[in-house]
Parts: structure tokens; sequence; C-alpha cells
């Protein structure tokens, strides 16, 4: 009795110590980048277009880009993420054919993104002559973010209880109306979650995108917004560096005086984008969820 | 066979064979379901009291590998009919589960559900029905203050009746339970029971049970299954007092199962 209460009291205070050293390795990190390079973000650093040899430039264009192509590709591959899974998860039928297409997904969920940049590159750059753009860089992240999508989807609809699909049906509703209605919002926490560490991963990503989106931004007017124009912020068809690939390209280039502390404020700014992207999403998500289940009118 | 119903039938079964792939598990039962009361369903694990009970609303259409054959008679409809249309089936016999399962929405949301999807029911209506439904499932009282909060944070006897509401709110005739209380505490049980007991002269209700108490408190018919078979069907204080049947006798005085 007295010895499996001590082995419970050291197991427990190990486990506790095990998450106390990730929380701090976190609060390290996150601080770090932070304190490092707060000092350095200002109104002018965030709206003020970046320069490419003469210090004092900011980072308003990068910024704007890895909204652009988070936003523009998280559009293309959510429905085909969520239809997906629908499918593979209450539809499939549980055969060879449906577990291979499963578990094919699941390889390309850990494909390096230096493959799908490359890939990228030479489909969408060159072949399709999409060149540098927002729509290539847009194509690659939707290859790249798609399985690691449809993976976490369909396991957040796996994990809502079968006798929650029997309840729908036993009232009478159709098997379709009890998935919209019961499933997803049930799933809905869940498939938020897998949607910020997707999105976490996209305004991350340096990688995919050197090789597609660029490493360059024009000069751009954010009064026009004529999609057709080249000056103009929403232009699918001009190069866009991202945040990220504007700290790689900096440190690995340096040919501003300031590098130092232009790629420690811009990961800080990534940091809190990814923060607020966050908020952004899981409030949307309860909104999306009251809407759903406020019972389909 | 023992007695089936003399009044009114509501639902007929004759014969029914169900196979979970090549075993046969329901060995031609026939059984009938007045209009009003609460029949029983008892016997041994394994018996096919659930497989018979999910028959009825048709609850194996899902499973792939189960055939089911023989005669559901409801209403002068043919259940298996292929034009059935399931939707309205299932809103006539309702079923309530072993396990509490209240949706993720609020208490109102649950028991609106079912209605909500095709009714154009006005919110005055819809609120009616609400509350008509809450107050048979005997729960109106714990939760008319609280409509809007989860389901999810209730009791699971609460949840329980929740669940009951939302089939009742659907208005069917027949009600199926599967063992509604086996996940309840004994006073939680006993509200369920309550519940059922009051809307018994309303409904056809059939429950699947284990627990004899609850059988002689409060149906009005008791079938024993046994093996996939029907082994007698009787009036509850004949089924317990005088069993016709040996294997009924053994299993009600507590000599196996
Ligand atoms: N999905 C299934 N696939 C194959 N066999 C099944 C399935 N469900 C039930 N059976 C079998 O059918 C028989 C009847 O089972 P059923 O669940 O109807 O019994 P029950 O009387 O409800 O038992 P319990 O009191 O334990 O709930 C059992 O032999 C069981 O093993
Ligand atoms: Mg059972």
């Amino acid at each position: 009795m007295i010895n499996s209460k001590i082995t419970n009291k050291v197991a427990i205070s190990f486990i506790r110590i095990l998450a106390g050293i990730v929380v701090l390795i976190l609060a390290f990190l996150v601080g770090y980048i932070l304190i490092k390079g707060l000092p350095y973000v200002s109104w002018h650093f965030l709206t003020s277009p970046s320069k490419s040899v003469s210090a004092g430039g900011g980072i308003s264009g990068q910024l704007f880009n890895s909204i652009y192509l988070l936003v523009l590709s998280l559009l293309i591959s959510l429905p085909i993420a969520l239809g997906a899974a629908i499918y593979l998860n209450e539809y499939a039928p549980k055969n060879k054919f449906v577990s291979t297409l499963r578990n094919s997904i699941e390889v390309l969920s850990s494909l390096p993104s230096v493959v799908v940049g490359l890939f990228g590159f030479m489909f969408f750059v060159l072949k399709f002559g999409f060149g540098f753009s927002i729509l290539s860089g847009a194509i690659a992240l939707t290859f790249f973010n798609l399985p690691i999508l449809t993976s976490s989807i369909e396991n957040s609809l796996a994990a809502v209880p079968n006798l929650q699909r029997e309840a729908g049906v036993a009232l009478g509703i159709s098997k379709w109306e009890t998935i919209i209605h019961v499933i997803i919002p049930a799933a809905l926490p869940s498939i938020v979650t897998g949607i910020v560490l997707a999105s976490g991963r996209i305004l991350g990503e340096a990688a995919a995108l050197i090789f597609t989106a660029g490493q360059s931004s024009p000069v751009l007017n954010w009064t026009n917004l004529n999609p057709f124009s080249s000056t103009s912020p929403l232009n699918p068809m001009r190069p866009a560096e991202t945040l990220a690939v504007h700290i790689w390209k900096i440190n690995s280039e340096a040919t501003i005086p300031d590098a130092v502390q232009i790629s420690a404020a811009s990961s800080a700014v990534l940091l809190i984008l990814v923060f607020v992207f966050n908020l952004i999403a899981r409030r949307l998500g309860n909104v999306i969820f009251k809407k759903m289940t406020a019972g389909g009118k | 066979m023992a007695e089936n119903v003399k009044e009114k039938a509501i639902l007929t079964t004759k014969d029914v064979r169900l196979f979970y792939g090549k075993k046969e598990a329901l060995h031609g039962i026939n059984l009938d379901f007045p209009e009003t009361g609460i029949t029983a369903l008892i016997g041994p694990s394994g018996s096919g009291k659930s497989t018979y009970l999910r028959s009825i609303n048709r609850m194996h259409d899902f499973t792939d590998y189960v055939k089911v054959t023989g005669e559901f008679n409801y209403n002068g409809q043919n259940i298996y009919d292929p034009n059935t249309d399931l939707t309205q089936l299932r809103k006539n016999i309702g079923m309530v589960f072993q396990q509490p399962n209240p949706f993720p929405f609020s208490i109102y949301e649950n028991v609106a559900f079912g209605l909500k999807l095709d009714n154009k029911l006005s919110k005055i209506e819809l609120d009616e029905r609400v509350e008509t439904a809450l107050k048979q499932a005997a729960i109106w009282d714990d939760v008319k203050d609280r409509l809007q909060q989860s389901a999810l944070g209730l009791s699971g006897g609460q949840q329980q009746r929740i669940a009951i509401a939302r089939a009742l709110a659907t208005r069917p005739d027949i009600l199926l339970l599967d063992e509604p209380t086996s996940a309840l505490d004994p006073i939680s049980s006993r509200a369920v029971e309550d519940g059922l007991v009051e809307i018994g002269d309303k409904y056809s209700i059939i429950i699947v049970t284990h627990n004899m108490q609850q059988a002689k408190r409060i149906s009005d018919r008791t079938a024993f299954f046994m093996d996939g078979n029907l082994i007698e069907v009787d009036s509850t204080k004949n089924i317990f007092l005088y069993p016709k049947e040996k294997e009924t006798e053994d299993y009600v005085s507590g000599k196996f199962g």
C-alpha cells in the first residue's frame, strides 16, 4: 500500500517536472523572440516597405503577403480537405483501396516542404508559366497543407462517438443532415485546432515558398484594388515574399545594415501573427458552431 | 404461443429472423404491441433483445452484413417496404439508447433538433413542442430556467430524460428504449421510470431492461427472450407470478442469467 503510494507520488512529480521543462523551454523561446524583436517593432516598421540595401526598411509587403497567402491557401485547401475527410470517415467503404488511400495521405502529410517547393517550381512556375507568383505559392501551400488538414479533420470526425450518429439517425434525420448538424459541430473544436496548427505551419513556411512565391516584393500601391493590375496587392500573379521568407533572405544575404534588428523584429511579428490568427480562428469556430447548431435554417 | 395483444395493435411483427452474416440471431419472433402501455423485453445477455428492438426502426440498415426477414406492420404499413419514408418512420418510432447521448448543443436545441430540420414550425409552436416534450419526460422543472445552457452540463439521469424528450418532441406513436437506465444511479433511474410511467397511457413504449424490479414496477406486459427466441409474453404479473414456461420461471426467479 505505502509502496504504491510512494511510486505514485514519484511518478506524478516526475511527470510534473517534464511538463515544467516543456513549459520553460516554450516560455524561454517565446520570451527571447519577443524581447529581442519587440523593441524594433513600430507602426512605421509594420507599414513601410522593405529596403534592399539601406537601413530603416519595414515589412508591410511581407506582412500582407503572409496573410494573403494563408487566406488563399486555406480557401483552396479547406473545402477540399473537409470534403475528403467527410467521405473517408463517413461514407468510404472499409476496403483495401480506401485504407491505401488513407495511408498515402498520411505519408504525404510528412512530405518535406522543400520537395513540395521544387515540385511547385517545376510545374506551376515553369511548366504552367505562372511564374514566381502568389498563385504558384498558394497552390504549393495547398499541396503541402491538404494531406495534413485532411488527416487531422478525419481524425476529428472519427473521435465523435458513433452514438451521436445513431442518435441523429434515430430522430429521423438523414445521414447527411446528421453529419452537417451534429457530427461536424461536435468535431468543430478539434477541427479548428487542426486548422490553427496547419496555419501555423503555413505562416512559418519558407522552403516551399522560396521556389514558388519568390523572394521579391514589388512596390505595392495599397489603394489599387484591381486584382489584374501589377501594382495591386491583390494581384495573384505578382511575386510575393512572405515574412518567413524575408527572415530567411535577410539572414542569408545580409545586404542591409540593420538585418539583425529587422529579422528579430520580423520574428516577433510572425509569432504574434500566429497567436492572433489562433484567437481569430477560435472565435470564428464558436460563431460557426452557433450557426450550425441553430438547426439548419 | 402465449397471449398476444387482444386490443388493437399498433405494431405487429411476425416470424422475424435476423442474420449477422451467416449467424441467425433471431429465430422467428412473433410479437405485437398495443397502442398504449409499456412492454418490457427481458432475458439473459445475448438473447437478442437489442437486436430485435433495433430491427423495429430499421437501425440495422447501416450494418451491411445484417439481413432481416419477416413481417413488420406498423399501423398497416410495412416497415421494410423499400418505399418506406425512413425519416417519417423514425419520427413515428422514437428511440432512446443505453448511454445518455445529448448533442453538444443547448438543452433547447437538443429537444427542438428533430423538429427544426424539416417542419416549418413557428418559434411559438416550437417553444410549445419543446416545453411539452420536456414536461412529458419529467425534466421540465429541472431545466426550465436554463434551456439555453449546454445539455452536456446535465447529470446522466437528466441527459437521459432529455434524450426521451428529444424523441418525444417529434410526436412518435412508439418509443423504443434499450436499457435506458443501466448507466444511471438508482435515484436518476427512478426519475426516468416515473417519466415513462406518466406517458405510458399515451404511447406504446417498448423497453429493454435487465432490471427485474424495474420491469415489475413500470411495465404492463413483459416478453421473455432467450437465445434468439421469444419464450413467453404475457401480462407482467403473470410472467413474474405465474409463468407458463420453465425457462421463464427459472429466469425470473433468478436461477440463471
Ligand atoms: N453487430 C453484431 N455483429 C454480429 N453479431 C452480433 C452483433 N450484435 C449482436 N450480435 C450477436 O447477436 C446476439 C444477440 O445480441 P443482442 O445484443 O441483441 O443481445 P441482448 O439481448 O441485447 O444482450 P444484452 O442484454 O447483453 O444487451 C448475440 O449473440 C450477439 O453476440
Ligand atoms: Mg442489448
